[in-house]
């Protein structure tokens, strides 16, 4: 029952062998490896396995993988480029202290991206409401708030 | 000293983040091995049972499944404190997360599919829920032997704590005022974002490797050879590898079922076997932080002086044992010394019961302990007529004390603490114009900041190498679980050898390459690994000067290391007298008798095991620390919201004032979860809510406007003067919430977490007594 779908992936074409009932998490985990996307409950209740599907931060975990067909994907590893060049996103989380144990990490900066990308000057309400879906033991929320507010404003002419 | 560090004090970013960020960071979620096998568990269907007989040919013979097994088809393995659990259970069932079967399979689905075949035939037991009922001389027994085989009378663990200084009794009789409340505290779990996984396997000559998220490698080698000697493997060597941890907070302390369960799978099978937990199970198989039931009595003169504190504290222990039975040990720490109190008792007893067991957590039973302490402190300066912020520091911690279980107080920043909190929230002012539904509370707090000797070695070994190209190369036994303990290993030993964080690699995560480290626990380990790492360095750099020395023809004393280049410190311009630190290594190297230069050491801070009677200087140094917060509460919907939330903590010295913040920050956020929202709920014995919407950790929606103050008081053991600040930022904040509810609306909540229906029912209740 295995079907073929193509969708560009952090901006390339792609093709997959899917099973239907599959969900983006695991399209992306098991087949392409890109295992930056976490599942950290497989609910859609903890945020941490969040990708970008067509500009909306997306928990793929409960995405169903056909709904992928013709979509426009970005995941955690789409936005470092190849030679270590962080997003400024990225940068900010390092210097801002936003990441402990990491696990949340790559959930929380696709949130922050789909964010920013819609909304340049966030204010701190918005920045709470884009991430209240990302879950993180470690920090408190704090120096991640933080962290998204200075690339927000890095990001301002 | 401030303006010569370079690297220490400074805000450098962690050393992991740039891989965190990327998503390159290798989870054991992440880590696939050729050929591996996933293991899956069967848990128990009742709370308390006999075992009559488990079938499981059906799942044997399902396709993919390549092994099922039972405490009847594999050699038992007995674990934790008191080894009073086996592996897989096969007499009786406990508790609902005992697990009675396992399986290997070529896929999770498969494993999962397998499960459902296996028939178990229970005799169901009645079940002991209760704490208090399970004390009772004639509770029916959820232990009948111990685990050397002797028959046991009663639920109580053969683990007492008993800790008496003075005479309570007669500082009670010449107390002016006593007071005596009950409070209670109930499960909470540690939630790390990354569920438990390891990946068990054996070599050609049954050698065990696991890749493994423990926070004491080293002990669990020893654990797991313990396991190889009950497998029939005697002399046979365990290396554990820690992949990247997703969240430790005390979780990763013991080691697990899952883990022995992975061993034994990947035994019989002779393929790597994966177990990795769904969120589900980590809420109902994953030892949550014990329950208390805590009786306390305080009591102190007119002027404020404290007289005593008497404290009788019941337990959970719920069906098995983990080292967490030893918190009561920890639980000592704020009973006995946090304020000056000349006299007391403490009490605790653990018992078994069919709940879930229960292990530690983040502060190791203090902030269970100071949650009863510190609500005390206020019900007694209430009775006494003495503003709280007042009476406690009237009873305040000052450097030089001894307190009544022996530790010795060297630096002490409590009244700064207390001081710059009250400040913050103007206290007075609060207390004086006070506002309807507001209130304002504060709480103290203790705990080991220099290690702690729980374990007969408070250890911690570091190699450090040198190579042609002036890079470090620091192997060290720390677990890094997010903290940042690596990146300050950096700083410190980039301070003393003149070159940069950045100039510094950590190895880690390994038994077979890096030196023993008793584990990330008791907010040791940048205490422990900085000092390691300053002693080291030092090593490597008189090394380095030496031969320097030699190649200059002067006093090696009289060279020094500042930006990677070494130079006369007589004459630091001088560029005649100058040499890149690499150059000067190579030139060691391949000189005639070239030499290569490391170096290692092993660092066991002087901490004391605690004696019999449970004194000692348990902490060569001690953290305290003050949380005050202002609340409003709603009194329609019994909503509380926090307007200011002060932490300040006496860190010794801020290594890294940005880590320590962000440890102050999750802590504070935690603590907070503990003082109101957080409970995981258990009904005869069974999770009810194994999932993140019915657990209710905070999120970023709930907006808590912490300020961290650190106070500095660079203690002279310190490296560099700090102190441990892992867990002391969670150890105050119920307290001090439930102080300031208090403040607000009068009424005193003495269990927690503080729900809105508490709230409400409390006001109710208080309006009818009018």
């Amino acid at each position: 029952m295995k079907k073929v779908i193509s969708f560009k992936l952090n901006g390339e074409d792609v093709e997959a062998e899917v099973e239907p009932h599959w969900s983006l998490l695991h399209l992306l985990r098991e087949t392409f490896e890109l295992t930056g996307a976490k599942e950290g409950c497989g609910k859609g209740e903890c945020g941490a396995c969040t990708v970008i599907v067509d500009g909306k931060a997306i928990n793929s975990c409960l995405f169903p993988v056909m709904e992928v067909e013709g979509c426009e994907v970005t995941t955690i590893e789409g936005l470092a480029t190849l030679n270590g060049n962080l997003h400024p996103i990225q940068e900010s989380f390092v210097a801002n202290g936003a990441v402990q144990c990491g696990f949340c990490t790559p959930g929380m900066i696709m949130s922050a991206k789909a964010l920013l990308d819609e909304n340049k000057n966030p204010s701190e309400d918005d920045i709470r409401t884009a991430i209240a879906g990302n879950l993180c033991r470690c920090t408190g929320y704090v120096q991640i708030i933080e962290a998204i507010k200075k690339a927000s404003e890095r990001r301002e002419p | 000293m401030e303006s010569q560090l370079k690297s220490v004090g400074k805000r450098v970013p962690k050393v992991d983040a740039r891989e965190k960020v990327t998503g390159r960071a290798i989870y054991i979620h992440d880590l696939k091995l050729p050929g591996m096998l996933y293991g899956k568990i069967l848990y128990s269907k009742y709370p308390h049972a006999r075992i009559l007989n488990i079938d499981t040919s059906k799942a044997e013979k399902l396709p993919g499944v390549r092994a099922v097994i039972t405490g009847f088809n594999t050699p038992e393995i007995r674990i934790g404190f008191m080894k009073d659990q086996p592996v897989l259970k096969k007499d009786k069932v406990r508790q609902y997360r005992d697990e009675v079967a396992a399986v290997a399979a070529i896929d999770p689905d498969i494993a999962e599919e397998a499960l459902d075949l296996i028939k178990v035939d229970y005799e169901p037991l009645p079940g002991l829920f209760d704490p208090e009922e399970a004390v009772k001389e004639d509770a029916i027994l959820i232990h009948e032997y111990d685990a050397k085989g002797k028959p046991l009378k009663n639920n109580i663990l053969k683990l007492p704590w008993r800790l008496i200084a003075g005479d309570v009794e007669q500082a009670k009789k010449e107390s002016d005022f006593i007071v005596e409340d009950s409070f209670r505290v109930t499960w909470v779990t540690h939630c790390c974002m990354g569920t438990s996984g390891c990946i068990a396997l054996f070599d050609l000559d049954n050698n065990l490797t696991i890749y493994s998220i423990t926070q004491i490698p080293f002990l669990a080698q020893n654990d797991f050879n313990a396991a190889l000697k009950a497998m029939g493997l005697k002399g046979k060597n365990t290396r554990v590898i820690n992949t990247v941890i997703g969240g430790g907070f005390g979780s990763k302390l013991d080691t697990h079922v899952y883990e022995y369960i992975a061993i034994l799978l990947a035994y019989r099978t002779r393929k790597p076997v994966k177990i990795l937990f769904t969120r589900e199970e980590e809420f109902f198989a994953q030892p949550p932080r014990q329950p208390a039931i805590i009786k306390i009595s305080q009591g102190c003169k007119k002027d404020g002086n404290l007289t005593f504190r008497e404290v009788d504290m019941l337990l959970d222990n719920g069906a098995y044992t983990s080292w967490g039975a030893t918190t009561p040990s920890v639980m000592m720490v704020p009973i006995s010394s946090l304020y000056k109190v000349p006299n007391i008792k403490y009490t605790a007893r653990s018992v078994y019961t069919n709940n879930i067991y229960a292990q530690a957590m983040r502060g190791y039973g203090n902030p269970q302990a100071t949650f009863a302490v510190e609500s005390s402190m206020d019900i007694l300066a209430e009775a006494a007529g003495i503003d709280p912020m007042e009476f406690r520091l009237i009873n305040v911690n000052l450097p030089g004390e001894i307190t009544p279980q022996n530790f010795k107080v060297t630096t002490c920043g409590l009244k700064e603490c207390i001081e710059s909190v009250g400040e913050g929230l103007n206290w007075k002012d609060a207390k004086k114009n006070k506002k309807k539904k507001r209130g304002v509370g504060m709480s103290s707090l203790i705990h080991v900041g220099g290690g702690a000797r729980v374990y007969k070695s408070d250890g911690h070994g570091m190699i450090m190498k040198v190579d042609d190209f002036g890079k470090i190369s620091v192997i060290t036994g720390a677990v890094e679980i997010g903290q940042g303990s690596e990146t300050v290993i950096s700083q410190v030993a980039a301070e003393v050898l003149g070159v940069f964080p950045e100039d510094i690699q950590i190895i880690k995560g390994d038994t077979s390459i890096c030196p023993w480290d008793v584990g990330t626990h008791a907010s040791r380990q940048a205490f422990v690994s900085c000092n390691a790492a300053i002693m080291v360095a030092n090593k490597i750099k008189k090394e380095i000067l030496d031969i320097a020395g030699k190649y200059f023809n002067v006093d090696p004393e009289n060279l020094d290391i500042k930006n990677r280049v070494i130079y006369l410190k007589d004459e630091p311009e001088n560029s005649e007298k100058q040499m890149p630190l690499d150059k000067l290594l190579r030139r060691a190297h391949f000189s005639k008798h070239g030499t290569m230069i490391m170096a290692e050491t092993f660092y066991d801070p002087p901490n004391e095991m605690l004696n019999q009677e449970f004194k000692g200087n348990l902490s060569c140094t001690y953290a305290y620390g003050t949380t005050g917060v202002e609340v409003e509460v709603d009194t329609e919907t019994g909503h509380v919201e926090i307007k200011k939330y002060f932490a300040a903590h006496d860190v010794g010295r801020a290594l890294n004032p940005m880590l320590l913040e962000g440890q102050i920050y999750g802590a504070a956020v935690m603590g907070t979860g503990y003082a109101l929202t957080e409970q995981l709920i258990l009904k005869q014995g069974k999770v009810m809510n194994d999932n993140f919407l019915d657990y209710k950790i905070l999120t970023a929606k709930d907006k808590i406007p912490i300020v961290p103050i650190l106070v500095e008081t660079i203690d002279e053991l310190g490296p560099l003067g700090a102190k441990g600040i892992g867990e002391p930022a969670c150890v105050p904040t119920a307290p001090a919430i439930a102080n300031a509810i208090h403040d607000a609306i009068g009424v005193r909540i003495k269990d927690l977490p503080i729900t809105p229906e508490k709230i409400l029912k409390a006001l109710k209740e208080k309006e009818k007594k009018g």
